[in-house]
């Protein structure tokens, strides 16, 4: 399919963009492949430079000949276009349309991207299982990495490399695949160098209502536990709802199967409530209109700030169980591939220093959402405007970074990287010329031949110049493991994200710039007080022995 | 004291408020006569004065011991468990007793010393002064005058001796109009804008019933809009709900008809009464003290409160006023009732976004002084110092200040002082520890003789000024000569730090604001530091030239020694790290320890308390 059949209309002259908080401009509207542009013939500057693929939703109106387009993007930005003559307004918008929801993944942006950097560093090859792994080998000989699913065949949604105990072979996992969900056997997440216990990660074990059991499980699991010790399985959905995924051939882990576990069930809710959620939210931010106590309630009824603080808990949880009562963890939730991975990344934000680097955090969203199998394609589908709605679409990961967002208010100075960081990898798991966040799976993104044809977001984020964007000047590493608060009175809304096209944020950008500069300065005048220091004492020194002899 | 019976109980725990699993510290109480005071095991003390005590009680008495249960009017709230029931009811009683005084001579600010001589004291009370205000604002002019018709309170008893008012207004047109005006507050001077021209005037409501006149307040008026020679039509702004001003016409009050009044534009903005403020407020502290309270009722409770909605509308009245100085070039009349509630929150407020003078730490006071104090504000009776009717008691400075906290969110660099400034002050509303606040009018402050028997609070303030300076404040931008606030419902959010300053398990475990504040006194030390060691550097420099030139003289020879210069073993000397560099702040009185606390517990990196008992409690399933 060529591009060209789908724009029919490539260029229209005098259109006039209307954005918040800055004044219209009059420009040159220009359609290409992948992108919206519109330049103000003026200076020959691009006023809006937008890809396609971050275009959630479209609305057109017609006043006389003069077309207006809204475009609705899933960065929750709203633009406006006031297009002149009805035909090409109908036909850009219907470009947009068609352009916007390409089926393909090969037709999207990042196998046409041809970068203008020069790669120091290729991001694809930053993360890799056995570099992570060697982390760990260090501190602990019980663990191995097996190459099980090398081909994909054990395990559709995990990565050619688990770390899982050594005790257990492969033929094992084998058999503890076809007992679990999706084939998710129980596989490392974490281990906490402190005193040795460990997270892990499955689907649930699909005992249906006959109760059926799997030794093979069972000995993988018990197998992580030190001698006369419990361990916490949590399971992300209430008892009702994993009582009734039984009837389905799911379930949970019966006591009498594994005596060594006690089972705690959280609800973190998914899918459809998820979406709805986020799309009552953007709506309710949108309108400036509100009365307090409408603005109010809509905030409540959107519930987002429930997940929120329902996410933190159970990460929470989670955490506590591993260093304060010292046991290890497993979670799952249905797939694993959700609620799952959310409580297993937090909580290793909870617990881990090296997570809160910039590296360290770009390691955990490969390892516990790109490899474990988050279904990036499916759930960034779309955002906040879109009408038509696909049941796999959910903002699990914007909550994700929301949490960790949510933590790094608390504990600013603990984390080396600063909100722009969280909002960068937002937009780019929605719309991007990268690579990274597309396909649903490592076994689609080896399919998808990624490696070789797109260029990978770490490759772009970790050059120096991008990185100073992201770092957070008040930075101290922090060893110590930081439990936030959950009280409602302790999470706001994240303003940067959804109030941002919503109101100006001059005075607030003024006042962090000041900020840095405070901290800058004072680099500046520690290091010339050092300078001087030394002068004075090589001065005194020389004076001494002049006076000396 | 005769109040106090028992001044020592021991094994006394003291629960976490929002603690699940009943977390507890045991310490020891003891009662003296201005403090509550409980030391934990840890010797953290925790003092609490009498009268910040809005409210005491017992409650039934448990296996553990009797519980006893103190609200502060700094919305602290401490739950005791008293191991003897016989104790718990003897300290019980001492409170009841000493936190609701009858007298003003028994409230702290009488026995407060802080050992200061007579005109140390004098000059602190003459650190403000409202006649130098009215100057900078430039009045008196051709416009305005000073007025001595109140200097004997003959006129109006809650005005201070000193108003100001246009020229033309002559003695019979004010008395004429005072009596047309509830409790005889005629219109006057608050806010003169030197540029414009135009002045923010306020009064209470005239007593106009459904029909009565008063051609000296018609006159008024009128000299009011002819004072300002731009544009001769006013605003007369009034605060309160339309329908509450109606009702008030049935009793003989009410508001100006426009028709009477030849160049006023009448304007309603809807505030609410002193009784809604009070039971809003209420409402509020109860949905946040819920222990485990879940996000969902977090904001349908702050929704059915309408807390954020009142401030909302003080704000939009505020910026009424700024927009109709700023924009149509107009003066403003405001009032409401009584003409000090609502409208000493309007009036200051607006006063503040036209003038960045009340945006530093003295023209803060100064408008406090003013607005406030100087024009009645009843604080004694909105603050309950004394034992008086509960229903006189409304947050409606708290408010003011809550309005002041929200501009300096959204305008983070306008304002000279920072938010412990506007704790602190909350503190001393109700503290009765200076006499700034005691009374309810300056007659009744000059009968006290507050200014002979106790200390004003500002001097303390000035002095301690360093930890009340926003480290961000820009004062020579000149882009914030007038604020213009958005009042989008989203920009309005819950004060934690006001309305959970004691609760620290609520606030972030690492606090910006303080780094950057320490690392600013840090700079200006390390200024210092370079300045000092350049010298040193430069006596050295000279002193070797004289050295070396004396030397030359007599030898000729420079005894310099290249290779001990360059083996010089230097240490790098640690310069203070700004985390660890917190200074020890000292209060004014052991009620103030909390600063210091709070300060300290802000740049731990581990909390005290981990809150984690949502998780915990549902662990058993």
């Amino acid at each position: 399919m060529e591009f060209a059949e789908l724009i029919k209309t490539p260029r229209v002259d005098n259109v006039v963009l209307h954005r918040p908080f800055y004044p219209a401009v009059e420009g040159t509207l220009c359609l290409t492949g992948h992108h919206l542009i519109l330049s103000s013939r003026q200076d020959n500057t691009e006023e809006l430079w937008l890809l396609h693929s971050n275009i959630d939703a479209i609305d057109k109106r017609f006043v006389g000949s003069l077309g207006t387009i809204i475009i609705k993007c899933k960065d929750f930005r709203i633009i406006q276009l006031d297009i002149p003559g009805m035909e090409e307004c109908l036909n850009i918008a219907s470009s947009i349309e068609a352009l916007s929801t390409l089926d393909s993944i090969t037709l999207m942006y990042p196998f046409f991207y041809r970068p203008m950097f020069e790669v120091i560093e290729d991001g694809w090859h930053s993360f890799l299982p056995e570099q992570e792994f060697e982390l760990y080998s260090s501190a602990t000989s019980e663990w191995r990495l097996s190459y099980v699913n090398k081909e994909f065949a054990v395990c559709p949604s995990y990565p050619p490399i688990v770390i899982v105990p050594k005790s257990i072979d492969d033929e094992a996992l084998r058999k503890v695949a076809t007992f679990r969900h999706g084939g998710r056997f129980p596989v490392l997440s974490y281990y906490h160098q402190k005193n040795g216990m460990v997270i892990m990660r499955s689907g649930q074990p699909l005992t249906g209502t006959n109760g059926r059991r799997c030794k093979e499980d069972e000995k993988l699991i018990n197998a992580t536990l030190r001698v006369g010790k419990r361990g916490y399985v949590i399971d992300t959905r209430s008892l009702n709802v994993a009582q009734q995924a039984r009837a389905k051939g799911g379930g949970f882990e019966q006591e009498a199967h594994y005596p060594q576990w006690r089972r705690i069930h959280k609800s973190i809710e998914r899918y459809h409530i998820l979406q709805e959620s986020l799309i009552k939210l953007v709506e309710a931010c949108n309108d400036q209109t509100h009365n307090m106590d409408r603005w109010l309630s809509k905030l409540e009824a959107s519930n987002w700030l429930t997940h929120i603080k329902e996410i933190l808990t159970t990460a929470c949880l989670a955490a506590q169980c591993i260093d304060r009562e010292g046991a290890s963890v497993l979670i799952h939730g249905t797939e694993g591939t959700d609620s799952t991975l959310q409580v297993t990344s937090l909580a290793q934000i909870i617990l881990e220093p090296r997570s809160r680097t910039i590296r360290g955090f770009e390691a955990l969203i490969e390892r516990e959402w790109l490899q474990a199998g988050h279904p990036f394609q499916q759930r960034c589908a779309q955002s906040a405007y879109c009408n038509t709605k696909q049941k796999w679409e959910a903002p699990v990961f914007l909550l994700f970074l929301d949490c960790v967002w949510q933590i790094l208010r608390q504990f600013p100075c603990s984390f080396e990287f600063n909100e722009n960081f969280l909002i960068m990898l937002f937009e780019h798991a929605y719309a991007s010329q990268f690579g990274t966040f597309l396909g649903n799976s490592e076994s689609e993104r080896c399919k998808l031949k990624l490696q070789q044809k797109t260029m990978s977001l770490w490759s772009w984020v970790n050059q120096p110049s991008e990185l100073s964007k992201y770092t957070n000047p008040l930075f101290e590493a922090n060893n110590l493991v930081i439990w936030p608060s959950v009280a409602p009175q302790s999470l706001p809304l994240w303003e940067g994200i959804f109030l941002r096209w919503n109101r100006s944020s001059k005075y607030l950008d003024e006042a962090y710039e000041e900020m840095v500069n405070i901290i800058e300065y004072n680099k500046e005048l520690q290091a010339k007080v050092n300078i001087l220091r030394r002068q004075l004492a090589e001065l005194e020194t020389e004076d001494g022995m002049q006076e000396s002899p | 004291m005769e109040h106090i019976r028992t001044t020592k109980v021991e094994q006394v725990k003291l629960l976490d408020r929002f603690s699940t699993s009943n977390k507890s510290l045991t310490g020891t109480l003891y009662l003296t006569a201005t403090h509550l005071l409980f030391i934990d095991s840890h010797q953290k003390e925790t003092w609490i004065l009498h009268h910040h005590i809005a409210s005491v009680e017992k409650l039934a008495l448990t296996t553990s011991g009797c519980p006893l249960v103190i609200q502060c009017k700094n919305f602290r709230i401490v739950h005791f468990i008293v191991p003897r029931e016989r104790d718990c009811h003897d300290i019980y009683n001492s409170l009841l007793q000493l936190s609701k005084q009858a007298k003003y001579e028994d409230l702290y600010a009488f026995s407060y010393n802080p050992k200061q001589n007579d005109s140390e004291r004098l000059q602190g009370w003459q650190l403000i002064d409202l006649a130098e205000e009215y100057k900078r604002m430039g009045v008196p002019n051709s416009h305005w005058e000073l007025s001595d018709a109140n200097r004997e309170y003959k006129i109006c008893e809650t005005y201070p001796r000193e108003l100001y008012v246009p020229w033309t207004a002559s003695k019979p047109i004010i008395v004429g109009s005072s009596k047309f005006r509830s409790k005889g507050r005629f219109p006057v001077l608050s806010y003169y804008h030197q540029d414009k021209k135009a002045a923010i005037c306020r009064c209470s409501q005239p007593l106009s019933g459904f029909s009565a006149r008063c051609m000296e307040d018609e006159h008024l008026l009128q000299a009011i809009s002819k004072a300002n020679p731009v544009n001769r039509y006013m605003y007369v702004v009034d605060t309160r709900p339309k329908l509450n001003a109606m009702a008030n016409r049935a009793a003989g009050k009410g508001y100006e008809n426009e028709d009477n009044y030849s160049s006023i534009r009448f304007q309603f903005v809807g505030i609410e009464n002193i009784h809604v403020m009070r039971s809003s407020l209420q409402k509020l502290l109860e949905v946040n003290g819920t222990k485990g309270l879940s996000v969902s009722d977090f904001y349908s409770g702050l929704e059915s409160s309408g807390w954020l909605r009142h401030i909302k509308a003080i704000m939009d009245a505020a910026i009424f006023l700024a927009k109709a100085i700023m924009v149509e070039n107009a003066s403003v009349l405001v009032h409401c009732s009584d003409g000090w509630d609502r409208t000493s929150q309007v009036c200051s407020l607006g006063s503040l976004l036209l003038d960045s003078y009340y945006r530093t730490i003295k023209g803060f006071m100064v408008l406090i002084e003013k607005d406030w104090i100087s024009f009645g504000h009843k604080f004694s009776e909105r603050c309950g110092h004394l034992d008086g009717d509960p229903k006189e008691v409304s947050p409606v400075f708290t408010q003011f200040l809550e309005c002041v906290w929200h501009l300096t969110e959204q305008f983070p660099q306008a304002f000279e002082f920072n938010e412990a400034f506007l704790l602190q002050i909350h503190e001393h509303i109700h503290s009765c520890q200076f006499g700034n606040f005691l009374g309810n009018c300056q007659k009744e402050r000059e009968e006290l003789k507050l200014k002979e028997k106790t200390y004003s609070l500002w001097p303390f303030l000035l002095e301690d000024q360093k930890k009340y300076l926003n480290p961000l404040y820009s004062s020579k931008s000149h882009r914030f000569i007038v604020l213009e606030p958005n009042t989008v419902s989203f920009n309005f959010k819950f004060w934690r730090n006001m309305y959970h300053q004691f609760d620290r398990t609520l606030h972030p475990r690492q606090s910006v604001f303080n780094i950057i504040m320490n690392m600013n006194e840090q700079n200006k030390q390390l200024e210092k530091d370079i300045k000092d060691l350049e010298s040193k550097i430069k006596q050295h420099k000279n002193k070797q030239t004289d050295d070396i030139l004396t030397k030359e003289l007599l030898h000729s020879v420079h005894p310099e020694s290249p290779t001990l210069k360059t083996s010089l073993c230097f240490k790098e000397q640690t310069l203070l790290p700004v985390n660890d560099s917190l200074r020890t702040i000292e209060g004014s009185s052991p009620a103030d320890n909390r600063y210091s606390e709070y300060a300290e517990e802000f740049s731990k990196s581990e909390p005290a308390v981990v809150s984690l008992e949502y998780g915990v409690a549902r662990m058993t399933c």
